[in-house]
């Protein structure tokens, strides 16, 4: 961390906090615009957003406008400070865990040696704001909507864990640059043309884990605890104004984190073959490299975001138990015997 | 201090609608959900008191009335040839299929005919009104079970049929084309070649959305063995339409009243699914769709020539006399009981409407479901609810 080395610690973590901002908000703006505005109108034969800015570009910033300047509305009986809490708990967890993505062999946030542990730890905290917000806001809806986010979510999150098992048995480690650097460095039985991206070697744990962030961002067709044509939002039904932006962009932000985790795990993340992973250069485009590869993962969120429909609760929870815990246990026993074996 | 008779009639309907609107299932314990009058799912303002014990429903019971009009009333109001603008609005996505069922009453009660060119159009109509409707209702039922984007090709491609409908009638929603006696104008040059091409395109539609929503896995889990209805129980509830064929009754009144309309001049079938679920009903209407699309192009190809409007006075005066004349509208029977007393206008009109009858099975089917379930069995259904509240 040459540049950074120089500064004070509170200088430092000024640019970090900044650099942290610009890690979640403009991945989330770019989805919102690329992906939810203009991938899924051309999907769906219509045009999108067209008037603000060129192609409508700048709708995002417009929408921001609009949700800041609308009122923001608390129910009568709502627990006021659990429901004004909700939002931040949400999007705190997204910011928890950008900082264990590595952008270059130099530049990460925090180099924890546990990366993707702390990683899937905290990913779970936003169960916790998004029971608050179905709790809290004395709806029934928002209530059945805040039960199902809970179910689902921690039903999902231990396939998403075994599938990530996988990985760090092929990698040996838990932390996020160690991963990197083992798919940077490896070799797929002694050909190390283009290192090893788990993607080819854990293809089945990719899918798992696929599968799992879709069904942790709440995207159909997981998507019950918000199915608006059954609970109108589930537990995003009263909020309003800022705080339903700042769900909003909770949910966007955490679909590009998660993309880019997945990325870094399976795609290799900042690197790209043919350049030496310790090269100094990565510093500067792997931010770009990863930032590439994350769009590519999210494209294919998206694309069945636009075009399944949703499962029912106990179909969701049948799956996670019946078919992709097993899958993903089948998954570590080969990953742990052909690791013992080659 | 004494109370006069009228203020306590007026005291007694106060507590009669508040027992309503504040209804309480009369069930052990769970959570009273109310459903509506807002709600994305129900598409209007029905409103669907449930009962849950956890997300299972108890019991369920509709309410209806959010949106009555009064039209059967206002009909007593209006001559005959004003009634058909009114009674457009009571299944507003196939508004010609209203029409043609009243203004057959009445020319039952006047003894007049319409002429066989204006029948063959009226029969082309109506089943472009349906394939407009059912195609809309094919989309909404995807969305109904979370799928965002076919509601948008179906919006994309019914705007065909509409525009044909626009092209003969001026009115693209509402019609308001039908006449005693016959039809208002002529068909303009060039729709039938239109036309045909426009149909080519909705058997496109029909097969796209059976690759994408009814051939869905999600789909079909979500709607296989979801809301059975037996044939006996359909029979019972008095449903009609696809609903009744969804559960393997082969009952359609096309082929078993073709009064004044022409579907004995081509070759169509009744289809009809034995399984009653969700899914079958979904099936048949896609199936009927891809049929109507089928009678029309048929027809189209030898409507006879002549005029379109057979000899009516100026001023309609409708004989006294009573008739009710039903159709299969896009969603089931419709019905119109009109008596006459010899006026400029209807006696009385009671109009038998084919959600409103659909809706009555809602108790029985929505026992014991999910509330995800609920929504699979509404949409399939099919209400639309100016059809429900007149």
């Amino acid at each position: 961390m040459n540049v950074l080395a120089d500064l004070a610690y509170w200088q430092e973590t000024i640019i970090k906090v900044l650099i942290g901002l610009a890690a979640v908000l403009l991945p989330a703006g770019t989805i919102v615009y690329l992906y939810l505005f203009k991938m899924m109108s051309f999907m769906q034969s219509r045009l999108g957003p067209m008037e603000a800015g060129p192609f409508g570009s700048m709708q995002p910033l417009a929408e921001v406008g609009k949700w800041i300047q609308k009122e923001d509305i608390f129910p009568t009986k709502a627990d006021k400070r659990v429901f004004a809490a909700a939002p931040f708990v949400v999007l705190m967890s997204t910011f928890l865990l950008v900082i264990i993505l590595p952008g270059g062999p130099d530049a990460t946030f925090v180099d924890l040696n546990v990366g993707i542990y702390f990683g899937l730890a905290v990913s779970s905290v936003s169960v916790i704001g998004i029971l608050m917000a179905g709790w809290s806001s004395a709806n029934k809806y928002s209530l059945l909507g805040g039960i199902r986010a809970a179910g689902q979510l921690i039903a999902y999150e231990l396939p998403m864990i075994l599938a990530v098992v996988g990985v760090v048995i092929q990698a040996g480690t838990m932390n996020m640059q160690g991963i990197v650097f083992a798919q940077a460095e490896g070799e797929i039985f002694g050909w190390g043309g283009i290192g090893n991206p788990y993607i080819i070697t854990q293809f089945l744990g990719f899918v798992i884990f696929m599968i799992a962030i879709q069904a942790e961002l709440t995207q159909p067709p997981f998507d019950m605890p918000i199915a608006e044509s059954e609970l109108i939002s589930g537990y995003l039904t009263e909020y309003s104004g800022i705080r339903f932006l700042l769900f909003f962009i909770g949910e966007f932000a955490t679909s590009g984190v998660f993309s880019a985790i997945a990325a870094t795990l399976f795609l290799g993340g900042w690197y790209v073959p043919g350049i030496d992973p310790h090269n100094d250069i990565f510093n500067v485009i792997g931010p770009l490299i990863l930032f590439g590869k994350m769009m590519l993962v999210a494209f294919f969120i998206y694309w069945f975001r636009f075009t399944y429909p949703r499962f029912r609760e106990d179909q969701l929870q049948r799956l996670a138990w019946k078919v992709l815990i097993p899958l993903s246990l089948v998954n570590i026993v080969a990953t742990g015997v052909l690791k013992v074996v080659l | 201090m004494s109370v006069s008779e009228q203020e306590q009639l007026a005291y007694i309907a106060a507590q009669a609608a508040d027992a309503r609107v504040n209804l309480e299932l009369e069930t052990e314990d769970g959570m009273t959900l109310n459903m509506g009058p807002q709600h994305p799912a129900t598409h209007g303002t029905l409103r669907l008191v449930a009962k849950l014990d956890g997300e299972q429903v108890v019991a369920a019971e509709p309410i209806m009335g959010y949106m009555h009009r009064g039209y059967e009333k206002l009909t007593e109001v209006r001559t005959y040839p004003q009634v058909t603008t009114l009674i457009n609005r009571i299944d507003w996505l196939g508004s010609f299929a209203n029409e043609v069922p009243f203004i057959l009453a009445a020319e039952q009660l006047m003894e007049v005919e319409a002429p066989p060119r204006a029948q063959w159009i009226r029969t082309i109509l109506f089943e472009m009104s349906r394939i407009a409707n059912i195609s809309l209702y094919i989309g909404d039922m995807a969305v109904q079970i979370g799928a965002t984007t076919p509601i948008f090709f179906a919006f994309r491609d019914r705007e065909h049929i509409l525009n044909q409908i626009e092209r003969v009638t001026g009115g693209r929603f509402h019609p308001n084309f039908d006449r005693i006696g016959g039809l208002k104008d002529d068909l303009p040059a060039g729709w039938i070649e239109e036309t045909k091409a426009v149909i080519k395109k909705m058997q496109t539609f029909c097969d796209q959305m059976d690759d994408l929503v009814a051939g869905n896995e999600i789909f079909q889990a979500r709607t296989r063995g979801i809301g059975v209805i037996p044939a006996e129980v359909a029979l019972s509830y008095g449903l009609s339409g696809a609903n009744l064929r969804g559960s393997g009754v082969d009952w359609d009144l096309r082929r078993d009243q073709p009064c004044g309309l022409v579907y004995d001049q081509c070759d169509w079938k009744v289809w009809t699914h034995p399984d009653g679920d969700s899914y079958s009903r979904f099936w048949v209407r896609l199936q009927e769709t891809r049929e109507a699309c089928n009678i029309v192009d048929q027809l189209l190809d030898n409507i006879p020539s002549g005029p379109i409007m057979a000899k009516v006075p100026r001023i309609i005066k409708v004989p006294a006399g009573e008739a009710y004349v039903a159709t299969e509208n896009p969603l089931g029977e419709m019905g119109y009981y009109v008596v006459s007393k010899g006026d400029l206008t209807p006696f009385r009109v009671k109009i038998r409407s084919a959600s409103f009858s659909n809706m009555s099975i809602c108790p029985w089917v929505l026992k014991g479901v999910f509330v995800p379930d609920i929504i699979a069995i509404l949409g399939s259904l099919y209400f639309i609810l100016g059809d429900i509240d007149r």
